[in-house]
């Protein structure tokens, strides 16, 4: 292990060592500390300039209750839900067929097609802005949660099927084969052997697209307009014109809009992880 | 290639009765059987994706307001290089150039204070895997939160950064009326309103994020650093920097590709910080290519979708000599792991 385990050390280094960790932490979420302090202060205490200072009251629940009740933060909220685990379903169904088709077949498109996913996942996103704003504008799409749905199911398929292919790719070759040579239909194989083997695989994207998605803002500015389908990105960032100099209540709200991935993260770590850190170790 | 020759007749044993006729499909499935499966992915990834990037080309040698007429035809009107042309003359496309590349070096931080991180954080004293989680914490949240929160936090007169200035700098006084005021030798600064510092303020808030994410990569690949190699360097007398050096880094090269190719991504897609903090203000000063695209594409004074599309263009070519090296390096290992 590297650097040297602590344990080895002399006490006052571990001693040293544990008061450092807390501090570093401290210091390293204290943006994320002041913003949650803030979201529980008074509007008294904002307009009196005490920012820092223990708050006069707690009002946390009322903070939290006006932003619902005084915006449209829970329609906002409440699409965001619409758009991602609609994404989420799709792309990683998607993926999985896809995946499967470009790992256990050795034709000759294999590795091509392959690498046009691969490509068109790292694109910018400003390249495909024009032509899908206009593709969603004359489909009807533009501004509802379908057209944000449809796009970025189909632009997450590209992460997914890298994802997929690689994983089912390390899968032990040899089960399939010994399938076909039962006369298993190749659908059956996917279906009842390859699908239950990539379970891991599927928690893992399903948890990174879900924080990809709810997180997205680009998206929601370029494909929406209304409340009717405006996810909470980009209705905080009306919300924060709406709030002006109201800070308790914009630390709120963006609070809000963070708590979905996080739970996800805090619930589906190891899985997090897992898909994030995919390729940090091998070689 | 063996499995495309597997006999029919060995299939028999648990495979579909005689009865059931063997056409066309069933002798050719192990080549159909792969395009059905791909067909889905693609087809929705070919509409999104791939053809919208050379709509975009194509629209770059056009001008368009995106309308049509009444016929439903496209009033885009046919200007051939002009558009790329203008953009040599434009002075907002070379600073939004010049803060691309700002961007690019200051996002590399990233990789080594990641894995400072990392290497602080790889310990196994009690309560350290909270620790590990609560240091990924930022890379979680939304930019458009992490953006509001460091807009509020340099902000002059509610922020952190304005609250510290203060209390060094500033001291009370009460006026004449009886109000409380602060009264500053230097009056505290607004990074934000600042057109030499408003960039750089945006970035260092995009590295807190980028910084967890590297980090995480490296935790992942500090797990899997031979012990035993380690071991033997330590009997030969290396430790400290010399160990880092000579035997950790070389074993990190996958962790370190990844966190260089997910950095000069990040970078050169920043976008949603730049929408929140400042808009590419003030007077245009924190544009990059991708925010000044959709500024330029969709604004109150007219959708120009040819010469944002130019912008795109540009940004795609920049991109694409990243995305090549990447392809390049996955097809190496491609050609190994055969």
């Amino acid at each position: 292990m590297f650097p040297k385990p602590i344990e080895k050390s002399s006490a006052g280094v571990q001693l040293l060592y544990k008061i450092a960790l807390p501090v570093a932490l401290f210091l390293w979420l204290l943006p994320l500390l002041a913003i949650f302090m803030t979201s529980i202060r008074p509007a008294v205490d904002i307009n009196s300039g005490n920012m820092f200072g223990w708050p006069s009251s707690f009002n946390m629940i009322e903070n939290y209750t006006a932003v619902f009740t005084q915006s449209e933060a829970l329609a906002y909220f409440w699409n965001s839900v619409k758009v991602t685990i609609p994404t989420v379903i799709i792309s990683v169904s998607l993926a999985c067929l896809a995946g499967y088709g470009l790992a256990i077949y050795r034709f000759k498109f294999a590795l091509p097609l392959f690498f046009l996913f691969i490509a068109g996942n790292f694109v910018p996103f400003q390249i495909l802005m024009v032509p899908v704003r206009d593709l969603s504008v004359k489909t009807g799409l533009y501004d509802t949660v379908t057209g944000l749905v449809l796009f970025h199911a189909a632009f997450q398929t590209g992460f997914c099927t890298l994802f997929m292919r690689n994983f089912i790719r390390a899968l032990p070759f040899e089960l399939i084969e010994s399938a076909r040579i039962e006369g298993v239909s190749e659908f059956k194989i996917f279906w009842h052997l390859v699908l239950p083997l990539v379970r891991p695989a599927i928690a893992a994207l399903s948890v990174l697209i879900f924080t990809f998605i709810w997180n997205d803002f680009f998206w929601a500015t370029v494909l929406t307009q209304g409340e009717a389908s405006k996810p909470i990105t980009a209705g905080i960032r009306a919300l924060n014109g709406q709030f002006v100099s109201q800070w308790h209540l914009v630390s709120a709200a963006s609070l809000m809009a963070a708590i979905p991935p996080v739970v996800m993260f805090f619930a589906m770590q190891k899985h997090f992880i897992a898909g994030l850190t995919l390729g940090a170790t091998k070689g | 290639m063996a499995v495309v020759g597997v006999s029919s007749e060995s299939r028999t044993l648990t495979g579909p009765g005689p009865s059931r006729p063997r056409g066309w499909f069933h002798k050719n499935r192990m080549a159909i059987a792969p395009w059905l499966f791909v067909a889905p992915a693609l087809l929705f990834f070919a509409v999104y994706v791939i053809i919208p990037i050379f709509q975009s080309i194509a629209i770059s040698f056009y001008e368009w307001n995106g309308l049509y007429d009444v016929n439903g035809e496209s009033t885009a009107q046919w200007v051939g290089f002009q558009n790329y042309i203008k953009l040599l003359d434009d002075s907002r496309f070379y600073i939004s150039l010049k803060n691309n590349l700002i961007w690019l070096v200051l996002y590399m931080l990233a990789v080594p204070v990641g894995l400072a991180i990392a290497l602080f954080l790889n310990q196994t004293v009690t309560g350290i895997r909270i620790y590990k989680s609560m240091f990924f914490f930022p890379f979680v949240i939304s930019q458009v939160v992490v953006g509001l929160i460091y807009g509020w936090f340099y902000n002059p007169d509610f922020g952190v950064v304005g609250s510290v200035w203060k209390a060094l700098f500033c001291e009370e006084v009460i006026n004449i009326v009886g109000n409380v005021t602060t009264k500053c030798s230097v009056s505290p600064p607004d990074i934000l309103a600042d057109e030499t510092w408003a960039t750089y303020g945006i970035i260092f808030a995009g590295l807190w994020p980028q910084i967890a994410y590297c980090m995480i990569l490296y935790l992942t690949g500090l797990n899997n650093v031979s012990p035993d190699q380690i071991e033997a360097a330590r009997l030969d007398g290396a430790r400290g920097f010399k160990m880092l050096r000579h035997v950790i880094l070389p074993q990190l090269g996958p962790a370190t590709f990844l966190a260089i190719v997910v950095t000069v991504i990040g970078a050169l897609r920043s976008f949603d910080m730049i929408a929140i903090m400042t808009r590419g203000g003030p007077y245009g000063s924190t544009n990059v290519l991708a925010y000044y695209m959709y500024e330029t594409a969709i604004s109150e004074y007219g959708d120009r979708y040819g010469y944002g599309s130019a912008i795109a263009t540009v940004l795609f070519l920049i991109m694409l000599v990243y995305i090549s090296y990447f392809l390049w390096k996955m097809y190496q290992d491609e050609k190994g792991g055969m």
